[in-house]
């Protein structure tokens, strides 16, 4: 499995990092997701992401090497981005490569559930009010549940 | 009893309520992250209402998510940090 990780302030592109996995004769799906910068109703300016130098990329590497282990995949890449970021930026993403989409889809859940919940980063939303840190949701705590049922 | 130094971070919510980014302490020994926890617990302030219960917290040794019960290594570097919100 071919892993990719970065973690960096610019700007990422779907079309070239999706170009370096494609076209490989054992690859038959590849699974994308980009996360945004999502408005809060009219009054988000934008966020900033902090993260722990280091540990993020461990972290991001374990949750990786995990789903390897799940699943059958070939390549793995996850870009994610810190610092200043605008309303509808891209902060962060996920491409897997499998022989079949089951799989692809799958450890691509069980990738974004683990890093919402794993991997330190924090946002911080600004307003026109100011600035105020996101409070983590119980939601993306909840969705761990399912990968340890099965 | 012997003492061993450790690095402690703080990151995120928690480092611009408590204005520390770093520090370095002296614990005995076998110390755990509860025993940390406590020493930080003790100065008052914001440091009880951080660590003391009321408000939920995670924590790191040397860039693993741990638990409190966890012994801290000598030389360690230990985090302390909100629950996690990337992605």
């Amino acid at each position: 499995m071919d892993v990719t990780i970065r973690v960096q302030e610019a700007d990422f592109s779907l079309a070239d990092e999706y170009a370096l996995l494609a076209g490989r004769a054992e690859v038959g799906a590849v699974v994308a997701f980009v996360g945004l910068v999502r408005d809060v109703p009219g009054r988000l300016a934008g966020m900033t992401l902090e993260h722990y130098p280091g540990m993020t990329e461990k972290q991001l590497g374990m949750i990786v090497a995990q789903a390897g282990e799940r699943w059958p995949l070939s390549a793995v890449t996850v870009v994610h981005r810190v610092g200043e970021l605008k309303l509808s930026e891209q902060i962060v993403l996920l491409l897997v490569a499998s022989a079949h989409r089951d799989a692809a889809f799958a450890a691509s859940q069980f990738i974004m559930d683990f890093l919402k919940n794993e991997a330190p980063f924090w946002k911080k939303e600004t307003t026109g009010e100011g600035a105020a840190w996101v409070e983590a949701k119980d939601s993306d705590a909840a969705a761990l549940l399912r990968w340890s049922r099965e | 009893m012997a003492s061993m130094t450790i690095r402690v971070l703080y990151f995120a919510r928690l480092r611009d309520v408590l204005r520390t980014s770093e520090e370095t302490l002296a614990l005995p020994e076998g110390a755990t992250l509860a025993d940390l926890v406590a020493l930080l617990v003790a100065r008052g302030g914001d440091w009880a209402t951080e660590f003391g219960g009321a408000r939920v917290f995670r924590a790191a040794i040397n860039q693993d998510m741990a638990s409190l019960a966890e012994v801290i290594p000598a030389d360690a570097e230990v985090a302390l940090f909100p629950p996690v919100t990337g992605g």
